[in-house]
Parts: structure tokens; C-alpha cells; sequence
């Protein structure tokens, strides 16, 4: 716990303290400012605030939750990316990781809460359950609303980590039986970062704590609350496989010859083109791979209410409440088969109903084609 | 009385300009049903080639956009003329909901689509722009193409640097995602099939009926009405 201390050390000092060289510090500063999607000139700019900045506090809620994001944080391709979160930057409060438990971590979180009040960063893993007054998720003896209440009052901003946290993911999918409930349609009053994916990807969510040490604001969001750098593209924007999109060179089957060939996922159900991630630039592990690499469609993890959003492997969802099987497609041939059926049915109908206006028109009809010269 | 020829005079209904986007429309949603249609579920028909060598599906997609465009300007100058142009283009026409355009529009789903026939055929409610149960129907049809170009170019945004696409990126946001943008698109598509069937069946069921030119008024602008109707 360093909150004792007279003066907080920056960034650099704690990354020197910790057995890192000048030169691995200025290649993690290099890193994270190509994350961001930066110039060079940035570079300097995240070199000095890391330099100069005392650490930032930071409370880390987990809630309804599998860790996943934690897990994916932990495992961002540069040692520093991780070291600066979970050891330097100071995180004061976590679940999973901090070596306090029971009374001395709730201690400690209220004792950060208190002395920065105003200051620290508030991450919250996983969604909020309202239902039952909250029964479903209770920590020290506090449902999860009041704990994420209490922790938001104080806090600078909020970051919400996760699918979770910034709109509800599995738990939240119909017929959401706890009323699990993402953070900005709980806490209103607090700036707040969608960093939405299940789990986000870890030099994503490293970039996004570097963006608020080093510039001392929030990155720059959509309208989904979400940073601009990493979710304004599509997974299909950046898709490797796009070109076969472009050229109409589908998968067909997951075991066929196109498979084997890396052609584009479209048709087996790859939400890359509704999705807004990193994924395609960024990676995984590491940059190594990403689903479609692996040759698995995108499923949208980063999308609002994605698990409600039609099956996986295909591309048109069914329509609720016309039963299973029964996608857009379905419904709109049989509904204009219906209604061609009741124009035919009508048009019968209609030689019988007006047979004596139309008698008179062919009587006169044929009438003045005999008076024609 | 039935071996009377009535006599009819020929009347300038529909204005180049609503015959053009009459036509111009019509194209542009068979064109954009098409194609999206094909970009919805593509068919596998070139799968033997080589990538490098084709770019079909880019091209459909194009072809997609590029109509979008003209569909979306071509509805825009068709409400630019719904205040410039004659009575039966006019604006006044999709709002039959004075006291008026109400019974006549229950005359119109009493006789035409019901079929129960007045007990003495009026020859004065054919009428000679949009009937108003038809005026209903484009009313419907604008909504839904407002729809199309909503999502549409929601959709299209994020491929767009152009301020115009860029102003729909709102609507993403407010359907909660792509997802479910592409999914309203995607079923919106069907209500224009339906539309297409009624449309045409209606109109030649006009033309049939009433025998009056209903169909080549679109091409020509001319209706005929009885005599008895034109002042002298």
C-alpha cells in the first residue's frame, strides 16, 4: 500500500525501481503511443507525463463477472503494459489480485477512497445485478449497487472493462433473471468508458489507462461511450480475409475446400462486419492470431446484447416471435406469397362482383368499334 | 343504357417530373432489392476462381451504394415537388384525413377491396389522382423508404469520409449496434415486395376495370374522365 507515503512516485521511478531499463521504458512509451494510433510526437509526450505524473489511484470492482478481462489485462505483449498497471499504477482495490483480504481490503479501499476522493480511476469488471434488491451479487455485506455507489461517488471517472460492465453480455441475454445491468445505465453523474469485448483485448485496455495517465483526460468516445481509437472500425474493415469478401469467395461449410483456403467467414455467420474492435489490427496474445485468423467467425463480442443477436453460425437472425426457424427471409416470402395469393383470390372475385360495370363497357366497347370508319 | 358510349375527355394528371420519379424509384428498388439481396446471401457461383481475378461482390456492393444515392436524391426531389407541382402531385394528396378523404376512403375499401358495390355506380368517384386508400399506401411507403435510407447509410457510415453518410451514424447508436441496423434493413427489404405485389396488381386492376388508361397515365401524364365531370 503506498497510500502512507508523503509523496507518490511517478511512473518512472517505480518501472526503474522494479529492475526495468531507460531503454525498455521508452520502447513501452513507443508501444502504447502506436496503440493509440499516434504520431511519433506523442511518443515524447507519454514519455514525459509517465515521468512526471504521480501514480494514478485506481479501485477495481468486480462483479458479475468471470475475470476474463483481469485475464486478458495480465497478458498485454509488453512485461511494462502490465507491470505499470497492476504494480504501478496503484491499484489499491482488486479481488483478484491485491494481497489484502477481508477487513484490511475493504480497509484499504475506503482508506484510497478518502485520501483521493475526486482523483482516483474507478474500473468496474462486470455487470451490476438489480434484481431482488441486488441479492445476486454481494460483497462484504453490500449488494454489488451499493458498493459500485459508494466506489463512483469519489471517483475521477469510471472505466467499464468488459462486455459486462459496458452492456450486460451473457448474464444480461433474455431472459436476464438477475436484471443484470451495465454501469452507464446505473451511475449517470460520472465520465465513463465503454471498453466493451468478452474479454477486451489487453493492449487495448492498457492503451485506455495510458491515455488517462498520460494526458490526464479521457480518450476520445463514440457515441456508444466507447475510445475512438480501438472501436471505430469494423473487425471487417481491417479483415485480413476482406479481399475475398470483395472478390465473393465464400466459406460454405466449416470442413470444405474453401475453408482450407482461408476464404472470407461472411456466410457462416461472421459478425465482423457488425463489430467495432481492434481485433483485426491489434490481435491477440500478443498480436498473434484472432478468431477469424483461427478460422472461426467474429461473433460480435463487443457488441451491444450480442448473445441475444441470432445464432452464431449464420448470418440472418431469427425473428422474435414468429417461432424458431423462422428468420426475415422466411417471413417475407411467405408474406408476399400471401399477399399475391389474396391479389389473385381478389382479382376472381372481382369478375363476379362488377361483372355488369364491365359488361356495359364491352357492349359499348364493341358498339362504337362497329360505328368506326 | 349499356349500349351508351360515354364520352371522355383527356386530362393532364401526372407531371414529367412525377413520371420520372415514378419510374426512376421504381428502378432504384428493384435494383437495390437485387443487389442486396445478393450481398444478404451470396451465392457461391464463382468459388472455382481466383481471388486476384474477380471482384464481383465489391462490384454488386457498389452498384448497392451508388443506386442508394440516387434513390435517396430521387425521393428528395420528389418532395420538392409535392410543393411545386400540380394538385396531383401535391403534398395534400397523402394526407386524406378531413372529413372528406375519410369517407372516401371507406368508399374505396367498401368497393374496391371489400367488392361490396354501391347500389348505383357514381362515376364521380373514380377518382383521378391517387385514390386515397392509394395515397395511404405511398404515405407507408415513403415511411419505409425513409427507413431504408436511415439504416442504410447508418450502415454505410463508417466505410464514408463524406459528411452526408456521416450524419446517420446516430442511428447505430440508437438501434444499440450494426447488428441489429443491418437485421431492420434487411426486413424492411420484404415490406417493398409486398408493396411491388399490391401496387402493380392494383393498378392493373384500375386500368381493367375502369378501362381509362390507369398504367399508360404513367407513361403519358393522361387520364381520361367523363365528360359530364369537365366544366365548359
Amino acid at each position: 500500500m503506498n497510500t502512507t507515503k508523503e509523496r507518490q512516485e511517478t511512473y518512472y521511478e517505480s518501472i526503474i525501481k522494479s529492475g526495468y531499463s531507460r531503454r525498455d521504458f521508452m520502447k513501452f512509451s513507443a508501444f502504447m503511443a502506436a496503440y493509440l494510433g499516434y504520431e511519433t510526437s506523442a511518443i515524447g509526450q507519454i514519455e514525459h507525463a509517465l515521468k512526471t505524473t504521480p501514480r494514478l489511484p485506481i479501485i477495481w470492482e468486480h462483479f458479475q463477472e468471470c475475470t476474463c478481462c483481469s485475464e486478458s489485462f495480465i497478458r498485454t505483449d509488453h512485461p511494462i503494459a502490465a507491470d505499470i498497471i497492476l504494480d504501478k499504477v496503484s491499484l489499491d482495490y482488486t479481488a483478484t489480485l491485491m494481497a489484502a483480504s477481508g477487513h484490511q481490503a475493504e480497509a484499504a479501499k475506503h482508506e484510497t477512497m478518502e485520501k483521493y476522493k475526486g482523483e482516483y480511476i474507478l474500473c468496474v469488471e462486470g455487470s451490476v445485478p438489480m434484481g431482488d434488491d441486488g441479492v445476486y451479487c454481494c460483497i462484504a455485506g453490500k449488494t454489488a449497487e451499493d458498493q459500485l455507489r459508494e466506489s463512483a461517488a469519489g471517483a475521477k471517472a469510471i472505466i467499464a472493462w468488459g462486455s459486462c460492465a459496458s452492456n450486460g453480455c451473457v448474464q444480461s441475454a433474455h431472459p436476464n433473471p438477475t436484471t443484470a445491468t451495465p454501469i452507464h445505465k446505473i451511475i449517470k453523474d460520472k465520465p465513463i468508458i465503454n471498453v466493451p469485448g468478452c474479454p477486451p483485448i489487453g493492449e487495448v485496455m492498457a492503451g485506455v489507462v495510458v491515455h488517462v495517465v498520460a494526458f490526464g483526460r479521457l480518450p476520445e468516445l463514440d457515441r456508444q461511450g466507447r475510445p475512438k481509437a480501438f472501436y471505430a472500425k469494423r473487425v471487417h474493415d481491417s479483415c485480413y480475409r476482406r479481399p475475398y469478401f470483395d472478390a465473393g469467395l465464400f466459406v460454405e461449410e466449416f470442413d470444405d475446400e474453401n475453408a482450407k483456403k482461408g476464404y472470407c467467414l461472411y456466410k457462416v455467420g461472421c459478425k465482423g462486419p457488425s463489430t467495432y474492435n481492434a481485433c483485426g489490427t491489434m490481435r491477440w496474445n500478443g498480436g498473434v492470431s484472432y478468431p477469424i485468423q483461427s478460422g472461426h467467425g467474429c461473433f460480435g463480442c463487443s457488441e451491444d446484447n450480442f448473445w441475444d443477436n441470432g445464432p452464431i453460425y449464420e448470418r440472418l437472425t431469427n425473428v422474435p416471435g414468429f417461432g424458431i426457424e423462422a428468420n426475415a427471409d422466411k417471413i417475407g416470402m411467405v408474406a408476399t406469397g400471401a399477399v399475391a395469393g389474396a391479389a389473385v383470390a381478389h382479382s376472381i372475385a372481382s369478375t363476379i362482383s362488377k361483372r355488369k360495370e364491365m359488361r356495359e363497357r364491352v357492349v359499348s366497347g364493341k358498339d362504337v368499334e362497329k360505328r368506326v370508319e | 343504357m349499356a349500349t351508351v358510349s360515354h364520352e371522355f375527355k383527356r386530362i393532364f394528371v401526372w407531371e414529367a417530373p412525377v413520371r420520372l420519379f415514378h419510374w426512376l424509384n421504381g428502378v432504384c428498388i428493384l435494383v437495390l432489392m437485387a443487389t442486396g439481396i445478393l450481398i444478404g446471401n451470396p451465392p457461391a457461383f464463382m468459388s472455382g476462381a481466383e481471388a486476384t481475378n474477380q471482384y464481383w461482390f465489391g462490384i454488386t456492393r457498389f452498384i448497392h451504394f451508388a443506386t442508394a444515392y440516387i434513390f435517396t436524391l430521387n425521393m428528395v426531389y420528389r418532395v420538392f415537388w409535392s410543393f411545386m407541382g400540380n394538385k396531383y402531385a401535391s403534398w395534400k394528396q397523402f394526407f386524406p384525413y378531413n372529413k372528406k378523404g375519410i369517407a372516401n376512403t371507406l368508399f374505396v375499401i367498401k368497393d374496391h377491396v371489400m367488392l361490396q358495390n354501391e347500389k348505383v355506380y357514381d362515376f364521380r368517384k373514380n377518382f383521378i389522382g391517387h385514390n386515397p386508400v392509394a395515397a395511404i399506401s405511398y404515405s407507408l411507403l415513403f415511411i419505409l423508404m425513409i427507413l431504408q435510407v436511415v439504416t442504410g447509410f447508418a450502415l454505410y457510415a463508417d466505410n464514408s469520409t463524406w459528411f452526408l453518410p456521416k450524419m446517420f451514424s446516430w442511428v447505430t447508436a440508437l438501434f444499440g449496434g450494426d447488428f441489429n441496423v443491418r437485421f431492420v434493413h434487411h426486413l424492411a427489404m420484404w415490406g417493398f415486395a409486398i408493396f411491388i405485389v399490391i401496387h402493380v396488381y392494383l393498378s392493373m386492376w384500375h386500368d381493367w376495370l375502369e378501362g381509362r388508361g390507369e398504367i399508360s397515365s404513367m407513361f403519358g401524364g393522361y387520364k381520361f374522365v367523363r365528360k359530364e365531370r369537365v366544366k365548359d
